[in-house]
């Protein structure tokens, strides 16, 4: 003898109106045998025997209404199988739920608690074991001038000769030797099978990428810019990052989406925008925006090799400019710390990618004004490398944060909330923040600049915050 | 990538699946692992169904009821080390691809001892050991990433073929014809098993597709492809053995449109309004799968025993499946931030 009970037919069924019987007591009914006919708020809906068996008794009548789920309805003599049991409850686990009374009492134990990024003991990205640091230019070593680009290129090579199962894929990659000659001579050493040309087609050839990184491989997708990478965005964001958490471990996705990422010039809003605060959100992707030479050529090898998919933001405009590298076999650049780039104890100013440099300049002025800037050179969007930043403004109770981003919901909102979370009483004025002005980007020569941050702008809000 | 030069007509063997191409029925183990097989995949989605209506299953659960044909014989079409991949629409293919019925039922109920440890739910399950990569619940997402699978599978010239299945409302997406022209272009070993049981939610294909016949939707991309009854276990072996003999050789992709039809609601919310329950009666009674099948093994003599023997361990099976998905504690706390990323060696 088994209960038939009160079916839940959708996510938020909590009770419903039992509006038919299709069978009667004494009736024989097998399984797919519709039994009954239920009102919800929605829809009637069939309830079908999942048993065979005869119906006993009906312990509900038609017509009744608010009947609640999993209440018995009628009795079925059959064989009588656990299912259809009530329903045990489940074993908890004290899971983190909140309880919407706001009694302390019954909130979930500390340790239960979902943490935000950076509290220490739920970290987003796992600590790394042992502490990130840049590598140690040896005593004597070289020093090369090299440009972005090839720094980049110098990186995709050096690990495609290292582990063949790097391969690159994007738009005019391979014989045309990339849009920004970022891939150049790449075909020629690799060959087409690990030097892709695509067609123009983001989205399949991000899936396509991701599809090859489940199987195992690590593929190097390059988007012509990040603005293409919005068709492909999908696959980023639902198949890369999501995949590792959703099957509990089991599917990595080892992959570089890279390309070059903000505005460059005069090419209109739609093709100047920068992504940082965009792919920063997202649980499982790391984020990454270089600024110099000797950063990108580490943090791309660093990326290519790193288990999880990285967004790699690099810059057109800083593609051609040449900084000093250090010879060194293998230089590779943690993911995840920042790098203070200029020493200062008047004011903090974070800034990533091309940004680092109007932050630099600006530094020089203020210095002139009496200002010492400490410039911190993010490097990482995520994970956001918040203690070196925290640690500055304990030093300088200042903070100025730089992003060619728009503001709103951007990576300096981000910076500034973090530093209110750590260093609240060690400010001495409110954080102020530099970007983009909150329109899309103008094409007009002088409305370009107007809207952009400028070295101008990021002095006029440091002596602000310095209340000078 | 280069384009792979086209080979003539394949002059490989046919491929053992149980199927004689001349014709010949296959043998009588055969047909019988075929019921099973379908049989379990129907038994527990009714389980399924009723583990919903308990409340013990939340959220969306899209059951594989009528469709059960095909999962099944692709299977016998698998070689190992080829992947599956496909939608949301998935218990019914990790079943046939060898999951345990335990971890995919405690999946849908969101406990620890699930394949995803819970995480996932029932559109998010992935096992690499039995070749499945998911359970994807974005519509046609899986078909771009079904075809990365293939593109792993060229670079690395392991002969294995990616069956990626998708369904008809699916097929109206873009990223499913940037994949067909890659597919094509490279010669990608990827067999496109297109399941169209009519209705992409609650839209007929007749009121969503300004072309009706899906496997013609290669035709621009010079892919092949055939109609096959999705409802006959036989006809999809037959023509899954000659798609995948196709991918497998290097000539590339192949479309198989398999006819079917989903008894019950696009999911366990859906009142099916959009469709009479004459047109479903009329398939359930003359088409269905199962009894197709069921027919055919009276025909060969498989006795009324055995059959029941099979029902009653299909029926065991799913039971403890039921019971271990509603006894197997919910995650640690603790587990919410695992899985979010992997430790990058230093």
């Amino acid at each position: 003898m088994t209960d038939i009970l009160m079916p839940a037919l959708s996510p938020t069924m909590e009770e419903g109106t039992l509006a038919k019987w299709h069978v009667k007591e004494g009736d024989t009914v097998k399984a797919g045998d519709v039994i009954a006919e239920i009102e919800t708020d929605k829809a009637t809906m069939e309830v079908e025997a999942v048993d065979e068996g005869k119906i006993t008794s009906i312990l509900v009548a038609a017509g009744t209404e608010g009947v609640a789920v999993n209440t018995p309805i009628a009795r079925l003599d059959g064989e009588g199988e656990p299912a259809a049991e009530a329903p045990k409850e489940a074993p908890k686990q004290e899971a983190p739920k909140q309880d919407a009374s706001g009694d302390p009492e019954k909130q979930p134990p500390e340790a239960a608690k979902p943490k935000p990024e950076g509290e220490g003991a739920a970290p987003v990205a796992p600590k790394p074991t042992v502490e990130l640091r840049d590598p140690e230019i040896p005593a004597g070593a070289r020093m090369v001038k090299i440009t972005v680009r090839d720094a980049l290129r110098d990186a995709m090579a050096e690990e495609m000769r290292r582990d063949p199962d790097v391969f690159l894929m994007g738009e005019e990659v391979a014989q045309y030797q990339g849009a920004y000659k970022v891939s150049r001579d790449l075909l020629q050493e690799f060959g087409d099978k690990r030097v892709i040309d695509t067609p123009i087609t983001e989205h399949g050839f991000a899936g396509l990428g991701v599809g090859a990184a489940m199987a195992g491989l690590k593929p190097i997708v390059e988007f012509m810019t990040w603005n293409f990478a919005m068709q492909a965005i999908d696959q980023i964001i639902n198949s890369a990052a999501k995949t590792l958490y959703m099957s509990g471990g089991q599917i990595k996705s080892s992959i570089v989406f890279r390309g070059p990422n903000g505005a460059a010039a005069r090419v209109g809003a739609q093709h100047s925008q920068d992504y940082s605060a965009w792919y920063g959100q997202v649980p499982g992707l790391k984020v990454v925006a270089p600024y110099d030479a000797a950063d990108a050529k580490g943090l791309l090898k660093a990326a290519i090799r790193d288990p999880n998919p990285v967004v790699f933001l690099e810059h057109e405009m800083m593609y051609g400019v040449e900084f000093e590298i250090p010879e060194v076999e293998d230089w590779i650049v943690p993911i995840g710390k920042a790098r203070i780039r200029r020493e200062g104890s008047g004011v903090t100013i974070t800034a990533h990618s091309r940004m680092v440099g109007l932050a630099l300049k600006a530094a020089e002025e203020l210095a002139g004004e009496g200002i010492e800037a400490e410039v911190i050179d993010l490097r990482t969007i995520r994970p956001l490398d918040h203690e070196t930043i925290v640690e500055s403004v304990r030093k300088t109770n200042r903070l100025v944060t730089v992003e060619e981003g728009w503001g709103p919901m951007g990576v300096g909102a981000e910076v500034i909330a973090r530093v209110l979370e750590h260093a609240f009483d060690y400010l001495d004025a409110p954080p102020l923040r530099v970007h983009q002005e909150d329109v899309p980007l103008p094409y007009a020569a002088n409305l370009e600049v107007l809207s952009l941050p400028s070295v101008e702008k990021i002095v006029k809000a440091a002596k602000a915050v310095s209340y000078k | 990538m280069a384009r792979t030069p086209k080979s003539g007509p394949s002059e490989g063997k046919t491929p053992d699946t149980g199927v004689n191409r001349k014709g010949r029925a296959p043998d009588k183990a055969q047909l019988t692992q075929w019921y099973r097989d379908m049989l379990l995949i129907r038994r527990f989605e009714e389980r399924a169904g009723q583990l919903y209506g308990m409340g013990l299953i939340g959220g969306f659960c899209h059951l594989y009821i009528g469709q059960e044909a095909i999962a099944v014989g692709m299977e016998t079409v698998k070689k190992p080390g080829d992947q599956i991949i496909t939608g949301y629409r998935d218990h019914g293919h990790m079943l046939a691809a060898g999951m345990d019925p335990k971890e995919v039922m405690a999946e849908l109920t969101g406990r620890a001892g699930g394949s995803s440890k819970g995480k996932g739910g029932s559109m998010h399950m992935f096992s690499t050991e039995a070749g499945f990569y998911g359970g994807h619940g974005i519509v046609g997402a899986q078909v771009s990433l079904g075809t990365g699978l293939a593109l792993a599978d060229r670079y690395r010239g392991d002969g294995r073929v990616s069956f990626t299945y998708f369904g008809d409302g699916a097929a109206n997406q873009g990223q499913v014809y940037e994949s067909f022209n890659m597919a094509e272009l490279w010669s990608l070993p990827v067999v496109y098993v297109i399941e169209n049981n009519q209705y992409a939610m609650g839209t007929s294909i007749e009121r969503s597709a300004s072309e009706t016949r899906l496997h013609r939707r290669g035709i621009s991309f010079n892919i092949p492809g055939e109609e096959v009854d999705g409802m006959d276990v036989l006809a999809v072996v037959e023509a899954g053995a000659k798609a995948a003999e196709h991918a497998r050789s290097g000539k590339g992709p192949y479309i198989l449109e398999m006819k079917t039809y989903r008894y019950r609601g696009h999911s366990m919310s859906d009142p099916a309004k959009y469709r009479t329950k004459e047109e479903v009666d009329e398939v359930k009674k003359t088409r269905d799968p199962i009894e197709h099948l069921r027919e055919r093994l009276e025909k060969a003599k498989v006795s009324e025993e055995d059959l029941k023997a099979i029902d009653a361990e299909v029926k065991k099976i799913v039971a403890e499946a039921a019971e271990f998905a509603r006894t197997s504690p919910e995650p640690d706390p603790s587990e919410l931030y695992t899985d979010v990323y992997l430790e990058a060696a230093q």
